[in-house]
């Protein structure tokens, strides 16, 4: 049957938040001296006011000033297809038959390890109720037709940039668009067949190697410029700033070559877990 | 009916309001509407409480249908749903929040009949009261004070962006209430526009928008010829243009995905947008962008690239200028690397940019709205303005392919249908403060059986206080007065800023009491701990906070009336209008939506509307019928409606039952390309509100005296001639190095402090709101939710501080303990962190210790920008940063301001 999914386009992803405010939003108790005030969802457990994040923005800063970025990753329960928490949870996780991931509030119950076994970190333990809790993908939203006109959970909705997106298909569109590269899953060497998807993933789990091309004391724009690696052999002409800037680059050795209309230069750069600026190449 | 008998019919049926709004059924809840400063709502409400707040999904079998713009073979059309700021996504929390002010209160040790202890204001507690006592307390004073001293010696200011609604809002509820009962009025400076106003105004014009540029049809102007846009302190993801959340983010997306434009940011800080878009980023030097324009300009100059036509009919003592920009007057030629000595800039790539720019369709974001951006709120901001419109004009702007476009204005909605914004007035109908008298007011008000309420104190003629020194003011010593020259929010005629004032003005008794509307001062103003030290002098015998929340400054108040949310009361309003000095700005949206606010709860705890209190209280004080005229919020909203163009489309009745309604798109409506008319040598034809026929020759030209773009104003030259020179702002747009550069020598670290991302202004911030739980806002370390500082790596590891620590940062004027976020967002030397905080928490005593609330406006100078224009400067700033060994670091007092002080 169709499954649903979210998918996470880093690219477009600008740490506004608005997912975790939406999320915050539909299920924190705001327990105040009038009297608490919260949705009432799926007859579960609220969540504290402050201190869980089930959908947490982290934010990874590439490169050196002033040849940087930085790339924001939000990661939700990732309704895994192989979820460790159902190993660790026994009944009290389970999987419904759309893919959704839910924890059984009554059954997980004073059970901490539970959510100390999500590789994501995704699930927090509220001390208030003693349960571990974490994103439910909106389960009784999407399931309350009359009440949800949107169809969609609540950080979808709130996004304003189309970072996240919600899915509902066969697991073979899915999979043919992590074929093609297009799709990714985080932490994809887990082996856990997650539902929610990042695209343009290598934002945040690979480096750059770039620079800026000077001839004469001036940028120069057209420099064709060839990097070589294991796996990796990508050209591109530099822009008006002089500028290369070769993404997507796993550990490893590279050799840069440089042909600003018949200048050239040869370097070879080690990319080890970090982006690198090399600065000016003066010819 | 006779005055008097429509009076007591009045008194009669003054009402409260308590009705709630009904909405749709959506399954167990129901779905009203609302709106905010981050956007227009729906919300979802069960049994009394609200569930949730989200953007609005339109309608296509109820809703007009969108706009489509072609260019370049492509067709453009926005989503069919508004977007939310994050502040509104999490507004919910702020409602339901501990920090609100639930009952009136007064501070134990205040006696209006006996010692009033203002020693310990902010130390020594509240008090609960009835509303009944509150009232009788505060109607004895205001007779006391106007009495004894006159009405002018009420102070009175509210916050810059208290809640939403354009009835009871500060323009309007508050501004009728307030001139009913007589009151001086802190005059706010233009804290957004300020270099501008100051600036920009003396170059081009545009008094009636403050110095910035009109935006119209910008959009798809853009997206025809743009191929490449710098933005210039400019950070669109962060401040939406203004109210209109992301709205336009799907328009930056157009152009950068589907045109390819490039996009090139020039900002101290790497910021949301930068990060987003940028195909380059540039970080001056804080206090230096306008070194790189004058490089800008030198490459242009010296490599013929301008339009010289242009420049030949469109510009004012360019010659002049030209000969100042290539060294030829002062021996120091501005080149690219002169300016990256003074910026840091590399000299090659600001080359690159400048000829870039000169061969392609380029038009510059200077400012995120259209105008703005940190940088004019800077020691440099009155010279960084003027730069960028000495490039837009050395590029031919308003023709085809070349404008001052910040990207967030300018889409095709139609600006034929008039629903004003919330600074036209409201119920108030005040002129003079706000911007009731352009069309608005002679639509409100018949004249029979409803009236303005005009104010009568703080006219040109009046007494006047400046915002950023109220604390002088209030505690200004006996045999003294306080002079200055300038008003903020004043955009009649040019020189109408250059006014002098003298307080406490002729005749004039001072202010003796002070009432609040809000408490954002210490978060949002400069050298925040005057304000501390003022509610401690004995010269301020009373003190009102009307404030939603206990934050900020309110903890200083003798009396506390506990106002509500715009949730729960009454009001109705449009996405991202607030026009007034930004006109027609709803251009911002994808949609004009227009909203009924619903009452969608109760006020929380004891809390009532500001209009539900002012009513009571003018009851109280006899002139109840004459500010409520026997209407309720909802009767006051219908008189409002009936005065818009929206009869036109729906009865009131059923807007009370849809809730919202959107604009439709006026396919007759004339398109207008902001500037295209000054470009061409035509009568101005976009429908912005000025100049003013007497301002232009034949309705052609600009505002300025010569109608052209003035590198040598006019304005301030006769200014000069009167006397009143002022090195911070020549005549001639001249390379002037912020006053605060001194600084530098003892405190190493330039500190940029713009507007904040997930607080607008103090909204959103603190108030246990869910917002203390986005990464960037604040951090958690122990109990305690600490403001943010961004540095480089280079500079924490010199000070052996690592990401997560605790930091003073502190100079002169006071400590500030903050979080330290260490990365490459800023360039070694550089520091950044956001104004505008929402609490004050001292460590130690109040006023005299560090503040772990985050205001590092504390930090920042309360100078004015130059001697005549008395706008604010936090954005040139210079601090030292050390990790936080835990003391409160007790250092007295801070100084008060003396410039401008003299004998009486």
């Amino acid at each position: 049957m169709k499954q649903k999914y979210i998918i996470i386009d880093v690219r477009w992803c600008h740490n506004c938040n608005n997912c975790l405010m939406g999320c915050k939003d539909e299920y924190c108790e705001l327990d105040m001296s009038t009297g608490p005030v919260h949705s009432d969802w799926s007859d579960s457990d609220p969540q504290p006011r402050h201190g869980h994040r089930w959908i947490d923005v982290i934010r990874r800063e590439r490169g050196v000033y002033a040849r940087n970025d930085i790339a924001y990753l939000p990661v939700p329960c990732q309704h895994c297809e192989n979820a460790p928490c159902m190993k660790a949870g026994g009944d009290a996780v389970t999987r419904r038959e759309d893919g959704i991931v839910l924890i059984d509030r009554a059954k997980a119950k004073g059970n901490k390890a539970l959510a100390d076994s999500c590789p994501y970190g995704a699930i927090y333990y509220n001390e208030q109720y003693d349960v571990p809790q974490k994103c439910t993908m909106c389960a009784h939203l999407l399931d309350d037709k009359e009440g949800w006109l949107p169809g969609m959970p609540r950080c979808v909705h709130n996004c304003p940039t189309g970072a996240l997106t919600f899915v509902e298909c066969e697991p073979s569109e899915i999979e043919a668009r992590i074929a093609s590269g297009e799709l990714a899953a985080y932490k994809a060497e887990l082996g856990t067949k997650p539902h929610v998807l990042y695209k343009n993933l290598y934002r945040y789990t690979k480096n750059f190697v770039s620079a800026g091309v000077l001839v004469d004391g001036d940028c120069f724009e057209g420099a064709k410029c060839t990097i070589k690696g294991e796996g990796h052999e990508e050209t591109q002409e530099t822009n008006f700033f002089g500028e290369f800037k070769f993404d997507a680059l796993e550990d490893g050795k590279y050799a840069i070559s440089i042909d600003a209309n018949g200048k050239k230069y040869d370097t070879e750069v080690t990319i080890s877990g970090e982006s690198l600026n090399l600065g000016f190449i003066k010819l | 009916m006779g005055e008097t008998e429509r009076l007591m019919k009045a008194a009669e049926s003054a009402m409260t309001g308590d009705e709630l709004g009904v909405g749709v059924k959506m399954g167990d809840t129901y779905r009203l509407t609302n709106s905010s400063t981050g956007g227009p709502v729906f919300v979802y409400v069960k049994d009394g409480k609200i569930v949730r707040m989200t953007p609005m999904d339109l309608d296509d079998k109820v809703d007009a249908p969108a706009w489509t713009i072609e260019a370049r073979g492509q067709k453009f059309t926005p989503p069919r749903k508004t977007t939310v700021a994050q502040y509104t996504a999490g507004f919910k929390s702020m409602i339901y929040s501990d920090r609100r002010n639930l009952y009136p209160m007064k501070r134990v040790d205040w006696d209006p009949d006996g010692e009033r202890n203002p020693q310990n204001r902010g130390i020594s507690g509240y008090e609960r009261i009835t509303w009944d006592e509150m009232y009788d307390i505060l109607a004895k004073e205001i007779n006391r004070v106007r009495t004894e001293y006159g009405p002018a010696s009420i102070l009175s200011t509210p916050s810059s962006h208290h809640m939403w609604g354009n009835v009871g809002y500060r323009h309007s509820a508050y501004f009728r209430f307030m001139n009913l009962v007589g009151f001086s009025y802190a005059d706010h400076n233009p804290d957004s526009w300020e270099g501008w106003h100051w600036g920009g105004m003396h170059m081009w014009g545009f008094s009636w928008r403050l110095g910035n540029p009109e935006q119209y049809d910008l959009l798809e102007d853009g997206l025809k010829h743009a191929e490449m846009i710098v933005f210039w302190s400019s950070d669109p993801e962060t401040n939406g243009g203004i109210y209109a959340a992301y709205e336009s983010n799907i328009w930056r997306k157009w152009m950068k995905e589907n045109l390819g434009v490039k996009m090139v940011f020039i900002d101290p800080h790497y910021n949301y947008s930068a990060a987003l878009w940028g195909d380059k980023w540039f970080s001056p030097k804080v206090g230096t962008d306008h070194a790189l324009s004058f490089a800008i300009a030198y490459t242009w100059l010296t490599e013929g690239t301008y339009d010289k036509e242009y420049v030949a009919t469109h510009a004012y003592g360019f010659e002049e200028w030209a000969d100042y920009v290539l060294g030829k007057t002062d021996g120091q030629p501005k080149t690219c690397e002169w300016a990256e000595a003074e910026s840091g800039v590399p000299a090659c790539e600001i080359r690159a940019l400048a000829r870039e720019w000169a061969k392609k369709n380029t038009y510059l974001a200077a400012g995120g709205l259209g105008g703005w951006g940190g940088a004019c709120r800077a020691g440099h901001g009155i010279e960084w303005t003027r730069g960028m419109i000495a490039l837009g004009t050395m590029q031919g702007m308003g023709k085809p392919g070349s404008n001052i476009w910040c990207t967030t204005q300018g889409s095709p909605v139609d600006t034929e249908f008039f629903f004003p914004g919330y600074a036209e007035g409201g119920i108030s109908g005040d002129c003079e403060n706000s911007a009731a008298g352009f069309k608005f007011a002679w639509r409100m008000f018949d004249g029979r059986t409803s009236f303005p309420a005009p104010l009568n104190i703080n006219t040109p003629a009046g007494q006047h206080v400046p915002r950023l020194r109220i604390p002088e003011c209030l505690t200004l010593p006996e045999g003294k007065k306080y002079t200055w020259n300038g008003k903020g929010f004043c955009g009649g005629d040019i020189p109408h800023q250059m006014h002098k004032y003298e307080y406490p003005a002729p005749g004039y008794e001072r202010c003796h009491m002070y009432w609040h509307y809000g408490g954002s001062h210490i978060g949002t103003m400069q050298e925040g701990n005057r304000y501390v030290k003022m509610y401690h002098d004995p010269h301020l015998e009373c003190v009102v906070s009307e404030s939603i929340w206990f934050e900020g400054e309110v903890q200083f108040a003798d009396l506390i009336l506990p106002a509500c949310t715009n949730f729960e009361r009454w009001d109705i309003s449009e996405f991202a209008n607030c026009s007034g000095y930004i006109p027609d700005n709803y251009i911002q949206c994808n949609h004009r939506v227009i909203s009924l606010q619903d009452k969608c709860i109760q006020p929380v705890g004891e809390s009532k509307s500001d209009f539900h209190i002012y009513c009571e209280l003018a009851d109280k004080l006899g002139i109840g019928p004459i500010f409520h005229e026997g209407k309720d919020e909802l009767a006051w909203i219908e008189q409002y409606y009936n005065a818009t163009d929206m009869p036109r489309y729906m009865k009131f009745d059923d807007f009370l039952k849809k809730g919202y309604f959107v604009v439709p798109v006026n396919e007759n409506r004339k398109k207008t390309v902001a500037l295209r008319w000054f470009a061409e040598g035509r009568e101005k034809d976009t429908p912005d509100w000025g100049p003013r026929p007497n301002n232009q020759c034949g309705r052609k030209g600009l505002q300025t005296t010569t109608g052209k773009v003035e590198f040598i104003s006019t304005s301030i030259s006769r200014f000069e001639k009167q006397g009143y020179v002022d090195p911070h702002r020549p005549a001639m747009h001249t390379y002037v190095k912020p006053w605060e550069w001194e600084n530098q020598k003892k405190y190493p670290l330039g500190m940029l402090s713009p507007h904040p991302r997930y607080s607008f202004h103090t909204m959103g911030d603190g108030k246990d709101s869910f917002m203390n739980d986005i990464r960037d806002h604040r951090m958690k370390v122990g109990d305690h939710y600490y403001w943010i500082i961004r540095m480089n790596k280079v500079d924490a590891d010199a000070r052996g501080i690592q990401e997560g620590d605790l930091v003073r940062a502190y100079n002169d004027r006071g400590s500030v303990i903050l979080y330290a976020q260490v990365g490459q967002k800023v360039q070694p030397g550089t520091v950044h962190s956001y104004e505008s905080c929402a609490e004050y928490q001292p460590v130690g005593t109040p006023g005299q210790s560090a503040d772990r609330g985050g205001c590092v406006n504390i930090l920042n100078p309360a100078r004015y920008m130059s001697k005549y224009a008395c706008g604010q400067a936090p954005n040139t700033s210079f601090i030292e940063v050390e990790k936080w060994n835990g003391d409160a670091f007790e250092t007295g007092y801070p100084q008060f301001v003396t410039e401008g002080m003299v004998d009486a």
